[in-house]
C-alpha cells in the first residue's frame, strides 16, 4: 500500500501522541552498554494498571538508594546534565518486552534516545509512544560522550523529517533509518489501531481463506 | 529459490503490507497475563472497541502472584488489584481465563503447550519476551509490547517489520550432564546478548533433533536473550507425538489434515538464510553465568575473562558487572558458596526439569546454607510431580514445593533474593536486581542448580 493511500486511511485517526517536531537539546549521557529494561524500570514497579507515573522510577535502582534518597553520582541526579535526549551505550533496551520501559523514558521527559544499537522490542515500544530511537555510528556516539564530558551544554539536533542528527559541537551530521510508515505516524501523532481496523475487509478475507 | 521455515509461516499469515513499512500479520494465538495487558484493555474501552476474535486469546495470571497460600486472597493490595483486573477484563470482554485456583493456571508459556493451544505453523504473540518458547513447535512466536497487545485484541493482527533470518546448527551429540540450558547459555555467550538482534532464528542439526519437546522449549525460550525476536525448530515426530491428544489439539480428520500441513513445515534444501552459524554440540560443558547479562556465561569450571580480553568500549559495563556480582576478572567461581537455589520459570519449570533435579538430589540432603525455592511452572506440572512421586524424593532430601507462578524469576511477588546474596537460578535473566534489589543471579541448568543445592557451593554436576 502506498503512503498516500495509507494517510487517507488515517483521516479519522484518533490522535493519541504528540506530533514529533525537530528537537535541539542538550543531552543526558549514559555510557553503559546493554542497559536492559529491568534497569530502565525494575519489575516491582510493574504492578500499576495505568501508564502514568513511571518516569519517577526511571532507572530506579541506579537513581535511588535503599532509603529512597537520590544517589548523587548517577547522571539523572546530576544537575549538570539535562535535556530531552538520552544518549546511551550500545544495545539499549535489551531483555523484557515491558512497554513500561518506554512509558518510563517518555514519562521522564525524553523524546529521543540515541545509541549505536537498540534491542528490537524496546525500539518498537518507544516508537509506539512517541519516543524516537536514533541509531548512530559507534564513532558518532563516542564523540558525543567525549564532548558532553568536556562541555555539558553540548547540544544535538534531531530532525525526523530529514532523518538527520547533528552534533552541534563538531557540526557532524548523520542520517538515520526509520520506515516511512512509522515516520508518518510520529510526525502526525498517529497510532496503529485505526490503520489495522481500516483493513477489516482484508482481515476477514484472510480468515475466509485459512 | 527455496523458502525457510520462517518464510513459509510468515508468508501464510500476511494480510497486507505497507510499502516501505511493516507487514500486517494475522495472529493465530494470543496469550495474556496480568502485568502487560491492563493498559491495552483500557485502550479498547477508550476507543469503544470489543475484542475482535475472543476465542483466539487465552489469559492466565502468572507474574504477580504468590507461590504460597494462593487459596487465600492476595495479601499485597496492589498485586491483588492487578490480578483482579485481569479477571474483570476476561469477564468484560468474554475471554477464557485460567485464573488463580484453576487446574490449568500456570506460567503462560508452560500452559500453552501443555494444553495443545500451541501448535506448529501458528503465529503466536504475548506481551512477554519469552513467548519465543512456543517456537519449539515450529511456530512464529514472539514477545510484544502493550500497544501491540491492544492491536491484537482489536484486530487479531499486528504490524511488524519482517526480520532477517538466521540458522544456528548444532552438530554432534551433547555430553553427559549437558542440557538444553547449557546449549543455550553457550550459544548466548558466543553470540553476546545483542548478537541475534534483528533476526528470527531457526535451530537445526543433530543435537537439536535429539532434544525432547521440553528441551526444545528451553532453547527457544532463551532466543530473546541474544536479542533474537524468536527461535524456532522444524516440527517432526517428536513434536507431533507431544501435541497429539492434548485438549486443544486437532482431533480425527482435522488432525490428519493438520499433520499433512505440518509435515511441509521445514526449510527447503536451497533456502538461503541471512546468516548461518554452526556449533559443535559435543564441545559444550555445563555452563554458568558470572555477570549481569545472559551473555556473560562460561563453562562451570572456567575462569572469568581478564580485563584485557574485553573491548575498550565494554570495559565500564564489565567492571560494573564484576562489582555488582562481587567477582574479579580472571577468577574461577567453581567452589564459591551460594545462598539460594531457584528451580522454575518458563525456561526450566516443566516436568523434565523436576525429574532431573530430583534424580540429582535423590538420597542426598539440601545444604544447610541454602534456601531453595522449587516452583512448578503450572498446576499440571505440579500434579505430574505428585503422580510420579517426585515430591517425596524432594521432601526426603530436605526440599519443599511451592505453588506455580513466575516467582523468583522476576521477583514481582515476595520471592525476592536479598541484596548481596548469590542465587543459582534456572531462570532466564541475571540482570542487576532481577531477582530482588541487589540480588546476585547465576544462571544455570536444573542439574547445576541441584548440585549447588546439595553442596551449598557452585559445583560441577558431574562431580556429585
Amino acid at each position: 500500500m502506498k503512503i498516500c493511500v495509507f494517510l487517507r486511511h488515517l483521516r479519522s485517526n484518533i490522535k493519541i501522541m504528540e506530533k514529533f517536531k525537530t528537537i535541539t537539546s542538550t543531552f543526558v549521557p549514559l555510557p553503559i552498554e546493554n542497559v536492559d529494561t529491568d534497569q530502565i524500570i525494575p519489575a516491582r514497579f510493574l504492578k500499576a494498571t495505568t501508564k502514568d507515573g513511571f518516569g519517577n522510577n526511571l532507572f530506579a535502582d541506579w537513581r535511588y538508594d535503599k532509603a529512597g534518597n537520590p544517589i548523587t553520582d548517577f547522571v539523572l541526579n546530576n544537575p549538570t546534565y539535562s535535556g530531552e535526549v538520552l544518549v546511551a551505550g550500545k544495545n539499549f533496551g535489551s531483555g523484557s518486552s515491558r512497554e513500561h520501559a518506554a512509558w518510563a523514558v517518555a514519562g521522564y521527559g525524553f523524546k529521543v534516545v540515541v545509541s549505536s544499537f537498540f534491542a528490537d522490542i524496546f525500539k518498537g515500544n518507544a516508537l509506539n509512544n512517541g519516543v524516537l530511537p536514533v541509531v548512530v555510528s559507534e564513532s558518532f556516539l563516542a564523540d558525543l560522550f567525549a564532548e558532553v564530558n568536556a562541555d555539558p551544554k553540548t547540544t544535538v539536533t534531531v530532525d525526523l523529517e530529514n532523518q538527520t542528527i547533528t552534533d552541534n559541537k563538531s557540526g557532524k551530521k548523520e542520517t538515520f533509518q526509520i520506515n516511512a510508515y512509522k515516520k508518518n505516524c510520529l510526525l502526525n501523532g498517529y497510532d496503529d489501531i485505526d490503520f489495522l481496523l481500516s483493513n477489516k475487509d482484508k482481515i476477514e478475507a484472510w480468515e475466509k481463506n485459512n | 529459490m527455496g523458502k525457510t521455515l520462517f518464510d513459509k509461516i510468515w508468508d501464510a499469515h500476511v494480510v497486507t503490507a505497507v510499502e516501505d513499512g511493516p507487514t500486517q500479520l494475522y495472529i493465530d494465538r494470543h496469550f495474556c497475563h496480568e502485568v502487560t495487558s491492563p493498559q491495552a484493555f483500557d485502550g479498547l474501552r477508550k476507543r469503544g472497541l470489543k475484542v475482535f476474535r475472543p476465542e483466539k486469546t487465552t489469559l492466565s495470571p502468572d507474574h504477580n502472584i504468590p507461590t504460597l497460600n494462593q487459596e487465600k486472597p492476595i495479601a499485597d493490595p496492589v498485586s491483588k488489584f492487578q490480578v483482579d483486573t485481569l479477571t474483570k477484563n476476561a469477564q468484560d470482554f468474554g475471554l477464557t481465563l485460567y485464573g488463580l485456583g484453576h487446574e490449568k493456571n500456570g506460567i503462560i508459556h508452560v500452559i500453552g503447550p501443555e494444553n495443545g493451544l500451541t501448535q506448529p505453523g501458528m503465529t503466536i504473540v504475548c506481551g512477554d519476551s519469552h513467548t519465543s518458547t512456543h517456537g519449539a513447535f515450529g511456530a512464529i512466536a514472539f514477545g510484544i509490547g502493550t500497544s501491540e497487545v491492544e492491536m491484537v485484541l482489536a484486530s487479531q493482527c499486528i504490524l511488524q517489520p519482517r526480520p532477517k533470518t538466521m540458522r544456528i546448527n548444532f552438530e554432534g551429540k551433547l555430553q553427559n550432564a549437558v542440557t538444553a540450558k547449557d546449549l543455550a547459555l553457550y550459544m548466548i555467550a558466543e553470540l553476546t546478548t545483542g548478537g541475534a538482534t534483528g533476526y528470527f532464528v531457526e535451530y537445526a542439526g543433530e543435537a537439536i533433533r535429539n532434544l525432547s519437546m521440553e528441551e526444545r522449549m528451553t532453547l527457544c525460550n532463551l532466543s530473546i536473550e541474544m536479542g533474537a525476536r524468536g527461535g524456532m525448530i522444524a516440527p517432526d515426530q517428536v513434536t507431533f507425538d507431544y501435541v497429539k491428544g492434548r485438549e486443544f489439539a486437532p482431533k480425527g480428520e482435522a488432525w490428519e489434515k493438520a499433520l499433512a500441513y505440518w509435515k511441509t513445515l521445514k526449510s527447503d534444501n536451497d533456502a538461503i538464510f541471512d546468516r548461518e552459524i554452526t556449533f559443535d554440540a559435543s564441545a559444550i560443558q555445563p555452563m554458568i553465568t558470572y555477570g549481569t547479562n545472559p551473555g556473560m556465561g562460561m563453562a562451570i569450571n572456567g575462569t572469568i575473562p581478564t580485563l584485557d580480553a574485553i573491548d575498550e568500549a565494554s570495559r565500564i559495563s564489565f567492571q560494573n558487572a564484576m562489582k555488582y556480582m562481587g567477582f574479579s576478572a580472571g577468577e574461577k567461581i567453581e567452589g564459591k558458596q551460594i545462598d539460594y537455589v531457584f528451580l522454575g520459570s518458563c525456561t526450566n519449570g516443566r516436568i523434565e526439569d523436576f525429574r532431573q533435579f530430583a534424580a540429582a538430589v535423590k538420597g542426598k540432603m539440601k545444604a544447610d546454607n541454602v534456601t531453595a525455592w522449587l516452583v512448578p511452572g503450572s498446576w499440571m506440572v505440579e500434579k505430574q510431580i505428585k503422580a510420579e512421586g517426585i515430591d517425596k524424593i524432594l521432601v526426603e532430601a530436605g526440599f519443599e514445593l511451592r505453588q506455580p507462578g513466575c516467582s523468583a524469576c522476576l521477583a514481582m511477588n515476595e520471592d525476592k533474593v536479598p541484596a548481596g546474596k548469590y542465587a543459582v537460578s534456572t531462570s532466564n535473566r541475571n540482570f542487576e536486581g532481577r531477582q530482588g534489589p541487589g540480588a546476585r543471579t547465576l544462571l544455570a541448568s536444573p542439574l547445576v542448580a541441584a548440585a549447588a543445592a546439595v553442596t551449598g557451593k557452585i559445583t560441577d554436576p558431574r562431580n556429585i
